[in-house]
């Protein structure tokens, strides 16, 4: 039985990606089991009594080695910022390429704390900075200190003892550009290097906590248990930043889609489901609910997605209970189910859970999911405009009948700010500066194209086009990209008044790996990484479905 | 040192700045990056060319054609070579074209470049006294290397290169010979016993 492809039409829809979750093809599970045989040491840790100093981190295996540089610096409370416009952090972040000498780390201390305004060099790969989740650092240090065990309810509600509030890559600020590393091959997928610099950093939380604790109180002072420890993750605040990523890589978005979409479609077209295979999802399942249960937002619009996905995920786990897992296509059997009787949200989170089970189908993927941008960047002239109309009218048809003229639809215009050079989002009849909109109203400037396109001679080819038309050359790169990468396009109206852009960021951030979505307005989000992940001590001998095993 | 990542980025938002179009510029900073990639002075160049952007009011080309010509102003080396770039396919019939003036010539070379991957050929650009031959957009190798903004060329002949090799036969028979002697001298019982399929295959 051939099942089809989920059409782009139907995912690519901002209020579906705003829906998925994290997976085995999240990129920091892969960064986990792809290091999982690499040598993991503390090289450095000169923190002073109160935390405050410089601290090293390493995986290495052969000859290539990456190295976390720490730097923790003092804060004052009125100066912690989540924002992106903050300029101090509680801890400063650079992971370098190979073991960094005294110099290095001296070059880093003046500019690693300093991060947008601060030079990195070739040698170093990521940047980031995070601050402490205050009340609950606080809590465990005194606990520790005085000889406690941290309460396990605080610490599972929160999740995490510092966030961060950017992870930077590939060529900002002068980090090494990506060419520079892509072949290495245990950074094949995407967002290794990333997902390994935040994993480090929460293995640094852990010792700054316990060394602060126990020069608190040297005599009382107990360990942060090592359960207890891997029940906590990393926190992080993300705003727009993130948005216009994945409309600026449109091979890498479709790679992604395209990966968990064959994945989904092969596992629908298993014949035979083993017994044993169905329970490992079955038990995937059941365990999660507590992610669900334990997953705390403000935000009115998430508890209401919560809570239909705590209602659909009781009436799942009802029919999965009754269903015959003997019988043909289970898989298949059950997304139909899911398809007509769930919410997306819960749909979508089956689909994740469906992959639990299936490691001969998902891996050959996670190194799949990269994309070399440059080679589909230039525009084949040579074709002609009615292959183009024809690409339109097959690809965008929803697109097409959005009427830009309407306010409603035409309400927003994104825009990068002076002051920290990152996106924002504004109502362009209200805010100043709408003139210097960047291009990420793709929905409006398709609907132009195709406008032109359809009173353009058929016969002329797309570079006779473009001799008038080169105001919408960006437009047309990315119809003759679609064409081979059906999910490489958000399609959906980017600049309407209806646009939550947290659906956006959560898209992207369910492919990190994250949990725990707590929108904090419609334009910033925060979420968990790592949380009950193994430790690095632990990495050579882990369940790789420890993300369904909390601190809960 | 900025990252190539910066270069691209940074030559996008600065001639968006100068009102081309977001598709262009896209183009732009792609050449820019190019050109820093090979080692030529790509924003230095971009930099100038943008400074005087608004007064110069460069000749602007659509079509390019075998000979194309302005009596006063210099070509603009973006339009004319994103027009080089899109009818690359058309111009390859030419065989050979010429340019009597480009500003910044160096703007052009990265375009050119891209060309000379589309088409599976190389090109030789020969910018006044210096030549320059692309390589299928994998590198740049040319007579110049001066780190400096250049202003105005006089003339620029573009020639699509034939696929031949830049050796004869007898060079590639003499080290045929040398390769040969990695060989095991063939004999019958080596035909017999050592070889895939039988000696008649007339089943």
């Amino acid at each position: 039985m051939e099942v089809q492809l989920r059409s782009p039409k139907e995912i690519m829809k901002l209020s579906r990606l705003g829906c998925f979750h994290q997976s085995k093809l999240s990129f920091l599970r892969s960064f986990l089991e792809e290091f999982k045989d690499w040598k993991y040491s503390r090289d450095l840790f000169e923190l002073n009594k109160e935390g405050f100093g410089r601290a090293v981190y390493s995986f290495s295996k052969n000859n290539r080695t990456y190295s976390l540089v720490c730097f923790a610096n003092e804060l004052k409370d009125n100066e912690r910022s989540d924002r992106v416009i903050a300029t101090k952090w509680d801890a400063a972040f650079a992971l370098h390429d190979g073991v960094p000498n005294k110099q290095d780390i001296d070059r880093l201390y003046k500019n690693v704390p300093k991060q947008e305004v601060g030079r990195l060099s070739y040698k170093e790969l990521t940047l980031s900075r995070a601050n402490r989740s205050v009340r609950l650092f606080n809590e465990v240090v005194e606990s520790l200190s005085n000889g406690r065990q941290p309460n396990k309810k605080i610490l599972s509600k929160v999740g995490y003892l510092y966030r961060t509030t950017a992870v930077y890559g590939s060529g900002k600020f002068g980090l090494a550009d990506r060419f520079r590393v892509k072949n290495r091959p245990e950074i094949k997928g995407p967002f290794r290097l990333e997902m390994m610099l935040v994993y480090l950093v929460r293995q640094f939380t852990f010792d700054q906590i316990n060394h602060i604790s126990k020069n608190k109180n040297p005599k009382k002072f107990v360990e942060l248990d090592s359960e207890i420890a891997k029940g906590l993750g990393i926190g992080n605040s993300t705003g727009l930043g993130m948005a216009p990523f994945i409309v600026n890589h449109p091979t890498l978005l479709n790679n992604w889609v395209l990966a968990r979409e064959t994945i989904l479609k092969k596992i629908r077209e298993l014949e035979n489901v083993d017994k044993d295979q169905f329970n490992i999802f079955f038990t995937c399942l059941k365990k999660s609910i507590k992610n669900v249960e334990n997953w705390n937002t403000d935000s009115d619009f998430q508890k209401k997605k919560i809570k239909e996905l705590f209602k659909d995920l009781e009436k799942t786990i009802k029919y999965l209970e009754t269903i015959n897992v003997n019988q043909k296509f289970l898989f298949n059997e059950i997304y139909k189910w899911a398809e007509n009787q769930v919410c997306n949200e819960c749909l979508e989170y089956l689909v994740s859970i469906f992959m639990e089970p299936f490691d001969g189908i998902v891996n050959e993927f996670k190194d799949k999911m990269s994309s070399d941008e440059d080679k589909y960047f230039t525009i084949p002239t040579e074709r002609k405009t009615s292959e183009l109309r024809d690409i339109l009218e097959k690809n965008y048809s929803d697109i097409l009948k959005l009427d830009f003229s309407k306010k409603e639809n035409n309400h927003n215009f994104w825009f990068i700010s002076k002051n920290k050079e990152e996106p924002r989002l504004g109502n362009r009849f209200e805010l100043n500066g709408s003139e210097l909109e960047q291009p990420l109203a793709i929905s409006r400037d398709i609907k132009k194209l195709y406008e032109r396109v359809i009173v353009t001679k058929n016969s002329l080819s797309i570079a006779e086009f473009l001799i008038e038309n080169n105001d919408l050359r960006h437009a047309v790169r990315r119809a003759f990209i679609i064409e081979k990468f059906p999910y490489s396009e958000i399609l959906d109206n980017t600049i309407g008044q209806q646009l939550m852009p947290i659906d956006m960021l959560r898209f992207k951030l369910s492919f990190f790996g994250a949990i725990k979505f707590d929108p904090r307005s419609d334009k910033w989000l925060r979420i968990c990484m790592f949380q009950g992940a193994p430790l690095p001590n632990q990495l050579n001998n882990f369940d790789d479905k420890w993300v369904y095993e909390t601190l809960n | 040192m900025r990252s190539l990542s910066e270069i691209d980025t940074i030559s996008k938002r600065a001639s968006r700045a100068k009102g081309f179009s977001w598709g262009v510029c896209e183009e732009i900073g792609k050449s820019v990056k190019y050109l820093e990639l090979f080692g030529l002075p790509g924003l230095k160049n971009l930099n100038q060319y943008l400074k005087i952007y608004d007064q110069n009011k460069f000749q602007q080309i659509k079509l390019i054609s075998k000979s194309n010509i302005s009596e006063n102003k210099y070509h603009c080396p973006i339009s004319s070579g994103i027009g080089f770039l899109d009818q690359i396919k058309s111009l390859e019939k030419l065989k050979s074209l010429e340019f009597n003036k480009i500003a910044y010539p160096i703007l052009f070379l990265p375009f050119a470049s891209r060309a000379s991957e589309i088409l599976g050929k190389k090109i030789l650009v020969k910018i006044d006294e210096k030549e320059f031959i692309l390589n299928f957009n994998q590198s740049i190798f040319g007579n110049y290397s001066k780190n400096e903004i250049w202003e105005n060329a006089n003339s620029v002949f573009i020639n699509f290169l034939d696929n031949n090799n830049s050796f004869n036969e007898v060079e590639w028979k003499e080290m045929t010979k040398f390769a040969n002697e990695t060989f095991v001298e063939e004999s019958d019982e080596l035909k017999e016993k050592s070889a895939g399929a039988g000696l008649t295959d007339n089943d």
